[in-house]
């Protein structure tokens, strides 16, 4: 797989994405950043004038994230003859990054023109090490267009220089009604000691690092090392009094469904999922301390073979029509808010179970965020390389013990 | 080889009573003792099937979404057309096959060979060789899949099918050539000697003496080296590059849900299975011991 | 002439075997071996600084974790042998024409993903399913009792998952040996479990050892049934690796406890083959 750009624009970019990053993130205003931001932009029209459309594409995703008859990959080719070649081949951020990172530093191509990670730290380390190409604005025009404000501007990446959004989901409290009778309202009913042993939480210290912070009542977006520190203090302490039944990954959903867990830091997505599989009652809500929004952006890896037909790609699933049958699919958040309208009118001209199942993902709150929910849901704490040692050092050892 | 027993007591008994006892005593005792050890292995053999018994029951649920965790109610479409509503899950069944396969093969004939060098010889460096053997076995998943990807990756190999199937027959080999060895060690050097008398080349003995008696163990590393290529997960997701396996799929998937398909597919593989063995053992009651 | 292609015979079988496992694991694990006395990040990148201190603090914070690991593995390997010697026996002397039958019915099983047979066992065991709940109606147990997210639980899962890796070893000696020997024993006045004892278990100690080897050290190095079917405070070492590698990305600390881990496990090895006298059963196959 050749590279179909110059080597030296592709230096070009490495060098000055990460300056301008840092410069942006020093939150350094006025000429000195305009200038660097000018710079880094310079280099980067330089980079996509170069650019020739090709005929084919590479979009590596998580499985079980888009339509599952590809329709809308179909429907693109059908319209600008550009072949997509699906790849279902990441399991998480972290093992992906492990995988591509050593392919990239050593200046081979990963494969892949277009890429799915979460904002966090994966996502803040491709950018510092420059290995995924700035977008090209240009052809952004369905996202300038129908994205929602909340996505056009992104802490972590300011001006959508290196991703825009694919699917969203929150970090909340989930709960069973069956054994819990008052509804939680708060982060401290993660800790009340009434449910020891049917507490769950999760074992990604990127997500147990905010409902730490949330805890002790500290925004994670501008948390410092000491409030790092009293926020595992609180969730050690949750560990040593038995309240914690498990760390889980992603299993949390099966032991609530099955009663094992009362009430658990869960994904919206995840409990919308559940309720529509099987009808049961899980409930969800954002915590009035807080919660998480996360964010699965699409990126550009570097030495990418055809990186315009990746933007056309990208830009595709900002059409309303394309974004609805996303979310038909996934019942994630998109980004687009026109979709909960096309969702509607499916659900109004569909049959049986489709119509039940339609008229749930229009309406639900899980589905879409209310005003409330936005204004208490936080990203994750920002880690670059200067702090990752520093915050894992002090949070692995919560789940680790 | 010699058995060692108690020769008091051998001395203390007149043959003719002994024999007379051991053998009235030894009839209903032999059949007690082997019932129970009958139901045993079926105990153990029912209770490694029993998660598969869950997952033929969640083959037959019927979602209205992606999550297969409670019983919702009985349907058989899984097992119709929509088994392959998620193209990508069969293409990965399929790799996945192909890849245990290959990887059978190429650490069964690999590891064979040095377990036959490990069990059979004294030569300098079996210590070493014992050492790497063991080394392999003992080095954690993440350690081997992170040093794997770094060497394709210096080395600018191209990553997907072959750097799977080389990554599995290297992690394959170790446990073939301890099962093979255990074997080997167990071997009457004299069966060759007696052949080598009889004037059978180094060749000819090897096929005609050594293969069959070695050959239960050779099975066995068989099977082990199958069922650890099949279920790989972390080595494989380093050095896969593109290409989906099964345990791959599977892992990525549990985020977003696992779809009664997966069920089916495991179902399936199950009866196929179980058709092999039903099928294996009826050709064997021809009836070599 | 000859002499020289006799002594020959087992570098060459070890050839081809031997060349790949150095190949594609010796140098990239001693490679990666030499990432643990290294200092950095990913971003900045590693520099090789000696830092040996590197093991004394992963020994410091992690030492728990070790020691639970050996003792998972040990009682898995015990409760592996105890189960798995009396199938792999009946097998090999009552198994008649049937015998790879039944091996292939005992890894059936494991050719359906590991995901899927866990979350089986979720459903199985989980607190109030078709295992616990008729117990805790009948008031058998105490109506929080549970076996998930327990060191039992794990514990169990290792054992489960790994029995084949103890039978089959064990099932490839007991298969070679000649069921008149225990018939003579006992025509010569020896019990059951004396002929057993006397011929049975010495003869099949090379498959005994290999099921130890193919067991406890695998066991010991296991993260995935820790991190569904364990709770707090049952983390084995294998997870703090995985962590290390992949979520803190802190590779010297993985590498160290890598390295560490695999010299504890084959000093283990060595021990125990010494102990058993594996030397011993050489002899009895070179007579």
């Amino acid at each position: 797989m050749t590279a179909r750009y110059s080597r030296r624009a592709a230096l070009q970019l490495g060098g000055l994405s990460a300056a301008a990053l840092t410069a942006a993130a020093c939150g350094v205003q006025g000429a000195a950043k305009q200038q660097s931001t000018a710079q880094a932009e310079s280099a980067a029209d330089k980079f996509w004038k170069a650019q020739k459309p090709t005929g084919t594409v590479t979009f590596a995703n998580w499985a079980l994230y888009i339509d599952p008859d590809h329709q809308t990959l179909k429907d693109f080719t059908a319209k600008t003859g550009i072949k997509v070649t699906y790849d279902e081949v990441i399991q998480d951020d972290s093992s992906f990054f492990a995988k591509i990172h050593p392919q990239l530093a050593s200046g081979q191509s990963t494969g892949y023109d277009m890429m799915v990670i979460t904002d966090g730290l994966e996502f803040s380390e491709l950018v510092a090490l420059g290995e995924v190409i700035p977008l090209d604005q240009s052809m952004l025009t369905n996202f300038h267009q129908n994205a929602g404000p909340a996505y056009q501007h992104r802490s972590f990446d300011p001006g959508n220089v290196y991703s825009v959004p694919w699917a969203s989901g929150s970090t909340g409290i989930a709960w069973n009604p069956k054994y819990i009778k008052t509804p939680p309202t708060s982060i401290n009913d993660l800790w009340n000691p009434a449910y020891a042993g049917h507490v769950g939480m999760m074992s990604d210290p990127q997500e147990i690092a905010n409902f730490g912070l949330f805890k002790i009542g500290v925004d994670p977006e501008n948390s410092t090392q000491k409030e790092w520190q009293a926020a595992a203090a609180a969730l050690k302490q949750q560990r040593g009094a038995g309240i914690v039944r498990q760390y889980y990954d992603q299993s949390y959903i099966n032991a609530l469904s099955k009663g094992d867990v009362w009430i658990t830091m869960a994904w919206s997505g995840d409990i919308f999922q559940q309720n529509l599989s099987a009808g049961t009652d899980l409930q969800f809500i954002v915590p009035k301390e807080g919660g998480t929004i996360w964010t699965d952006n699409m990126m550009i890896p570097k030495y990418a073979a055809n990186p315009v037909a990746a933007m056309q790609l990208i830009d595709w699933y900002y059409q309303p029509r394309m974004a609805a049958t996303l979310t038909e699919a996934i019942n994630y958040i998109t980004p687009v808010p026109a979709v909960q309208d096309i969702i509607k009118s499916d659900a109004a001209s569909a049959k049986g179970s489709d119509k039940a199942t339609l008229e749930a993902v229009a309406t639900s709150p899980l589905v879409w965020l209310s005003a409330a929910d936005y204004a208490r849901l936080k990203n994750y704490v920002p880690i670059t390389s200067k702090n990752q040692s520093t915050f894992y050092g002090i949070f692995q050892p919560v789940v680790a013990g | 080889m010699t058995v060692d027993i108690d020769s008091e007591r051998a001395r203390d008994s007149a043959p003719a009573v002994v024999a007379a006892r051991g053998r009235g005593r030894r009839r209903p005792r032999r059949r007690w003792g082997d019932r129970l050890l009958f139901a045993w292995t079926w105990l153990i053999i029912i209770w490694l099937a029993l998660p598969i018994a869950v997952m033929i029951m969640f083959s037959f649920n019927n979602p209205h979404g992606r999550f297969n965790f409670t019983w919702v109610g009985f349907t058989l479409k899984w097992y119709g057309p929509h088994l392959l509503d998620y193209p990508s899950l069969t293409t990965a069944m399929e790799n996945s096959l192909l890849v245990a396969f290959a990887a059978t093969v190429g650490s069964v004939v690999l590891g064979t060979l040095v377990g036959l060098a490990l069990g059979k010889y004294r030569f300098r460096g079996l210590g070493t060789a014992n050492l790497v053997q063991f080394a392999a076995i003992s080095a954690p998943d993440i350690v081997l899949a992170s040093s794997l990807l770094a060497f394709f990756v210096t080395l600018r190999v191209p990553l997907g099918l072959p750097t799977i199937i080389v990554a599995h027959i290297m992690f394959c080999l170790s446990f073939v050539a301890v099962t093979v060895r255990a074997r080997v060690l167990t071997l009457d050097r004299s069966l060759e000697e007696a052949a080598r008398d009889l004037g059978a080349g180094p060749w000819a003995t090897f096929r005609l003496v050594t293969l069959p008696l070695i050959f239960p163990g050779v099975l066995a590393g068989a099977l082990l080296a199958f069922a650890i290529s099949i279920d790989d997960f972390v080595v494989t997701s380093f050095v896969s590059g593109s290409t989906q396996t099964f345990p791959l799929w599977i892992w990525s998937a549990t985020r977003n849900g696992l779809p009664p398909q997966v069920d089916v597919l495991g179902t399936l593989i199950f009866v196929v299975g179980l058709i092999i063995a039903a099928t294996s053992a009826l050709l064997g009651r021809r009836g070599t011991r | 002439m000859k002499r020289w292609r006799a002594a020959a015979v087992p570098y060459l079988l070890i050839l081809p075997g031997g060349l790949w496992l150095v190949i594609f694991f010796a140098i990239p694990v001693i490679v990666l071996i030499s990432l643990s006395t290294q200092q950095g990040n990913i971003v900045d990148g590693f520099s090789q600084t000696f830092h040996f201190a590197n093991y004394a603090s992963a020994w410091d914070n992690y030492h728990d974790q070790f020691i639970r690991s050996l003792l998972y593995g040990g009682i898995a390997t015990i409760l592996c042998i105890l189960l798995g010697y009396p199938v792999a026996y009946w097998i090999a002397f009552r198994g008649g024409a049937r015998k790879s039958t039944y091996l292939f019915l005992l890894l059936l099983p494991f050719f359906v993903s590991f995901v899927l047979r866990t979350v089986s066992w979720q459903y199985f065991l989980s607190d109030n399913g078709i295992l616990l709940s008729p117990l805790k109606s009948a008031g058998i147990l105490p109506e929080n009792f549970r076996i998930l997210a327990t060191g039992t639980a794990v514990v169990g899962g290792l054992t489960y998952n790994y029995l084949p890796f103890m039978v089959l070893p064990i099932y490839v000696a007991l298969e070679r040996i000649d069921p008149r020997l225990v018939e003579a024993a006992q025509d010569l006045y020896a019990t059951r479990a004396a002929a057993f004892r006397r011929v049975v278990l010495p003869l099949s100690l090379p498959g005994l050892f290999a099921g130890v080897l193919l067991t406890f050290v695998p066991v010991a190095a296991d993260y995935v049934n820790a991190a569904i079917l364990g709770g707090t405070g049952n983390t084995m070492i294998g997870n703090i690796i995985q962590d290390e590698f992949l979520t803190v990305q802190d590779y010297p600390t993985g590498a160290a406890l890598s390295f560490m881990l695999m010299a504890i496990l084959l000093i283990g090895m060595f021990s125990y083959a010494r102990v058993l006298g594996t030397d011993e059963v050489l002899e009895v196959a070179a007579r």
